[in-house]
């Protein structure tokens, strides 16, 4: 059991009165298609037939339709189409698709809508159509510039195609684009990797992902003799990561994330991370709504079948109301993947409780290692908060620390 | 009862030779239980036990049997344990019998364990009949094994029941064999009470429920007896017989019956293995003979692992101790594994069988320490103290010399294996005695051999080194100077008292440097290096690393992952959990485990 006191002014309550505040939700939109699958890729995807995916879209727009019903007391702030390779179906699908979502929910200003493409596929006319639907972010799938890893992950793009979106992306009219980049690939040396970080930082797009590959059980590669880089070397094209991307003016602000300013954060993932609602949309897709977390089925004919009628059938399947306790595990784990990490005031009122009652061990123990830090986070109005995040050195071995903020 | 109509007797064999089956299928043919009843082997009634193949706790059942000559006979079967860990308790066991029925498996005629079993029935002055199981197996040779048990062990077999007890063949044979091989007992009514304890255990009701064979005069409800051993006294609450699973109460016992009583003992103690009982009033003039107290021959440290667990281990040990005299375990504390006690066992098996009872019907998650043997430390000032924990080894300049028990060991190989057996002896600081040749392609090996030396992996090299032919048998001879030393282990540089042990001063670098080794590979990477070493008197002997880990992160996390990622944490968890905190070190469980298993083959 978790010890927490009760802090509560009820002076205070008695005073508020009840204002009608619009609650602030994102859209995740779940495109499952792919030309082929990564030898690395755990996501829900899979080739597909034109036919197939005509219907699905079918679906996915019933959907949208009937879900939005339930929001309308909500913002969309934000709308990020992912996949499967989103850019890999016809580009009227999700015109249409994002058009319909507009129509039903309540996007706001200047909400971020992202979509994610492939080089192979996301043809000029396309991101045309993109930017004309209402798309103002774009991330592309690069992962190398080298033609060779790029064929020994299973990727069926290559670094000329890579150039050539980009810069259609440009024209297009694209003025926040994200690269994804991995590292510690097959055979792959630091030098390589680090050509491939130079290149994309000249291309100067707002917003880089660089990922570690992790490979995953389930996955072509979890069963393939492979020759990964070690531990040492995967750290060292980590930290030069973000060395070389610090001295271009991208900020690291997530395990794997930098941007070139604070304005081009990714707003849809930080929502994530600081456990904003998201609603998701298409075959499997997860959604936290008021704590409660559960996910769309995942087999595609009943998908397809939940909303052919006017009455929709059960979709939903892990439904999991979160308690107070896992509630404080996620807020921990998901914050402290943020390179400023959680404030201390934000725990208190969120669960009524001091952080120090539940967790002042961990915090302590970790403080002590150097892998965890409390310090002063300023506001814009100059003001300070206490924040607590991972040091350099903590974010290299985040489990570690994370999994010791769970409390069971 | 009419002693004429009563037959005391036990099987003896090798196993996996039968004796269980056979027991089950007399028990079956004497109209006792119906099939339905039957549990697949009535005696064995500990789930360890069963899969192990093996019987630790000796039991009793009675028959009724309706022979062929119209009268009706009691059989008392008493169960043997079968290991050598358990050698006193099989003693008295077959000291309460008047005769044995060896079971020979027709395919694989006699072996070790049927030689040693046999001749420790003969050594009773039981009569021994054979019986040959398994004759319905296609590779059966009962003609070869019959002449094998004349001309190995001496005792008439041609005409010796064919059975197959699995199949229920033969069975009415051994039934009418009992009745006309086995002597009847021979007590005296008249005389005091006589009776020997084979067995005992505890019942949460009635106490201690104490198992007798009466040699002579009436047990009965209401009189007052005494252990002459322990001096202890108790008015008998009830006495009865053994029924198939279950205590049949009766009026008394009289000379030549197996059966039990109960006197609200509460002490397991006070009813030890071998104890004589006889009528306070009207006491025999001498015990019966072969009484000793059984000594933990092997100590270890008993940890939980979770040290909030520690009351519920203690519990868990009185418990144990209730049904099982020869149990022993006193609270200790060790700098690395918090509160726990120090036990000590009759054998390894002992030890692997109440660890394991404790972890599965206590539902406790042990860390063991390295098993170690009783030494005899003598000291400069003259005095002599047992050392059953090497954390108590005092300054070497204090100890005068030490001493440590060896034991005569027999080996029965198959000659092929002689020299690889011989070998691991020599390794082993085996002292060679004899080869005694029973037939042309089997050998027994006698040595002397260092207890500590085989109380580890003797058995597992013993087997992998013979493929399986060998098997081993030992007995105490007693002590002896020796030179040795204390091994302390350090990981990163704290010495960690649950791993150091007392070794021969010539195997400690070996010993040292492989026990580095295996803890190397058990021991997970940590935020920062890690040394581990092995020392003898301050002495660095050996060294090992585990390098620090740079990497522990999960690169992607987004709305579809949480969950997911979130029961990797948890594993995560789960396995830092079931580690213990030596300084910043967490070592897993199966690290001080490990350290047993220096298998020396490789």
């Amino acid at each position: 059991m978790l010890k927490c006191r009760r802090q509560r002014s009820y002076l205070f309550l008695s005073l508020i009165i009840p204002i009608k505040m619009k609650s602030i939700l994102s859209l995740y939109v779940h495109i499952p298609f792919c030309v082929k699958k990564c030898l690395y890729c755990d996501f829900l995807s899979f080739p597909a037939s034109g036919e197939m995916i005509k219907s699905y879209f079918e679906a996915l727009r019933r959907e949208i339709a009937i879900s939005s019903q339930k929001y309308v007391d909500y913002d969309v702030k934000s709308i990020f189409f992912g996949g499967g390779t989103p850019s890999f179906v016809h580009s009227q699908e999700i015109y249409d698709t994002l058009r319909i979502i507009i129509k039903s929910f309540n996007v706001t200003e200047g909400a971020e809508i992202s979509i994610e493409a492939n080089p192979a596929s996301a043809m000029r006319e396309k991101l045309f159509l993109y930017r004309e639907a209402g798309f103002n972010r774009l991330s592309i799938g690069a992962q190398s510039l080298n033609d060779e890893e790029l064929k020994k992950i299973g990727r069926v793009h290559d670094s000329r195609m890579f150039y050539e979106t980009y810069e259609n992306a440009r024209s297009a009219g694209f003025e926040n684009i994200n690269i994804d980049i991995m590292s510690a690939l097959p055979d792959q040396s630091l030098g390589s990797y680090l050509d491939t970080v130079k290149k994309v930082i000249g291309l100067k797009p707002e917003h880089i992902s660089a990922y570690s590959l992790i490979v995953e059980e389930g996955t072509p590669f979890y069963n393939m003799d492979l020759n990964l880089p070690s531990e040492e070397l995967d750290r060292e094209m980590y930290h030069e990561t973000k060395n070389l991307l610090a001295k271009s003016g991208y900020h690291r602000y997530e395990i794997s994330n930098y941007a070139s300013t604070a304005e081009t954060e990714c707003f849809h993932n930080k929502v994530y991370w600081r456990r904003g609602n998201y609603l998701g949309l298409g075959l499997g897709a997860s959604s936290m709504v008021k704590n409660t977390r559960w996910s769309n089925i995942t087999d595609m004919k009943q998908y397809k079948k939940a909303f052919e009628s006017a009455v929709v059938l059960e979709h939903k399947e892990n439904v999991q109301v979160l308690s107070k306790q896992e509630q404080m595990e996620e807020f921990m784990f998901l914050g402290l993947r943020l390179v400023e990490g959680v404030e201390l005031k934000k725990f208190q009122e969120l669960f009524e409780c001091d952080i120090f009652d539940v967790y002042s061990e961990t915090i302590d123990k970790y403080t002590q290692m150097g892998l965890l830090e409390i310090y002063d986070h300023k506001n814009g109005d100059g003001s300070k908060e206490k924040w607590l995040h991972l040091t350099d050195r903590g974010l290299d071995v985040s489990n570690t620390v994370m999994a010791d903020f769970l409390l069971t | 009862m009419d002693q004429s109509k009563i037959r005391n007797f036990c099987i003896v064999a090798h196993i996996d030779h039968g004796k269980s089956t056979l027991a089950d299928r007399m028990i079956e043919k004497t109209g006792v239980l119906t099939s339905r009843e039957m549990q697949n082997q009535v005696l064995d009634n500990m789930d360890i036990e069963r899969e192990r193949g093996i019987t630790i706790k000796s039991q009793a059942v009675r028959m009724v049997y309706k022979a062929k000559d119209g009268e009706e006979y009691i059989f008392n079967m008493i169960d043997t344990p079968g290991h050598v860990d358990f050698g006193y308790e099989v003693s008295r066991s077959l000291a309460a019998c008047d005769g044995a029925i060896l079971v020979v498996d027709a395919t694989q005629g006699v072996e070790a364990q049927t030689l040693a079993n046999v001749y420790m029935a003969l050594d009773h002055d039981l009569d021994v009949f054979p019986v040959i199981n398994k004759i319905d197996l296609p590779s059966a040779q009962p003609q070869e094994v019959k002449d094998e048990i004349e001309d190995v062990i001496g005792i008439e077999a041609q005409d010796a029941p064919l059975i197959s007890a699995k199949n229920g063949i033969g069975i009415e044979d051994v039934l009418e064999a009992v009745v006309h091989k086995i002597p009847a007992p021979n007590g005296d009514f008249t005389k005091p009470l006589t009776a020997l304890i084979f067995d005992s255990i505890y019942d949460s009701y009635r106490g201690v429920i104490v198992f007798v064979r009466v040699r002579d005069g009436v047990i009965k409800k209401g009189m007052k007896v005494k252990f002459m051993a322990t001096g202890a006294e108790a008015d008998v609450v009830e006495v009865g017989y053994f029924g198939p699973g279950r205590f049949i109460a009766s009026d008394e016992l009289t000379a030549g019956d197996v059966g039990y009583f109960t006197a609200s003992i509460k002490n397991i103690q006070d009813t030890r293995v071998g104890d004589t009982v006889t009528d306070s009033a009207n006491p025999c003039a001498e015990a019966l003979p072969g009484y000793k107290k059984v000594m933990p021959m092997v100590y270890c440290g008993l940890y939980p692992a979770d040290s909030a667990h520690y009351s519920d281990l203690r519990d868990a040990l009185e418990k144990l101790q209730l049904n099982d005299a020869s149990l022993f375990y006193e609270p200790e504390t060790s700098q690395a594994l918090g509160f726990g006690f120090r036990a000590g066992f009759l054998g390894l098996l002992h030890l692997e069988v109440i660890q394991e009872r404790l972890e599965r019907e206590y539902d406790l998650n042990l860390v063991t320490t390295a098993p170690g043997v009783v030494y005899k430390v003598h000291k400069t000032d003259g005095t002599v103290f047992d050392l059953t924990n090497p954390t108590n080894l005092p300054d070497p300049s204090e100890i005068e010399y030490m001493e440590e028990p060896i034991v005569n060991g027999e080996i029965m190989v198959t000659t092929d294996y002689v020299g690889a057996i011989m070998q691991l002896c020599q390794e082993r600081r085996g002292k060679y005695i004899s080869t005694d040749y029973i037939e042309q392609t089997r050998a027994i090996l006698k040595y002397e051999l260092p207890l500590n030396e085989i109380i580890y992996d003797f058995f597992d090299a013993l087997k992998s080194r013979s493929r399986g032919y060998a098997s081993f048998d030992y007995e105490l001879k007693g002590y002896e100077r020796s030179e040795l030393v204390k091994l302390d282990i350090l990981i990163n540089r704290e010495e960690v008292d649950a791993l150091s042990f007392i070794v021969h001063k010539d195997g400690a670098y070996e010993r040292g440097r492989k026990m580095c080794e295996k803890l190397k590979d058990e021991i997970p990477r940590h935020m920062f290096e890690i040394p581990i070493q092995a020392a003898v008197g301050g002495k660095i002997i050996a060294r090992e690393t585990v390098k620090a880990y740079r990497k522990d992160v999960l690169a992607k996390c987004y709305g579809g992952d949480i969950t997911r990622k979130k029961k990797l944490l948890e594993k995560q968890k789960e396995g830092k959990r079931k580690m213990r905190q030596i300084g910043n070190v967490e070592v897993p469980q199966a690290a001080f485990l490990s350290v047993l298993k220096l298998d020396n083959t490789d």
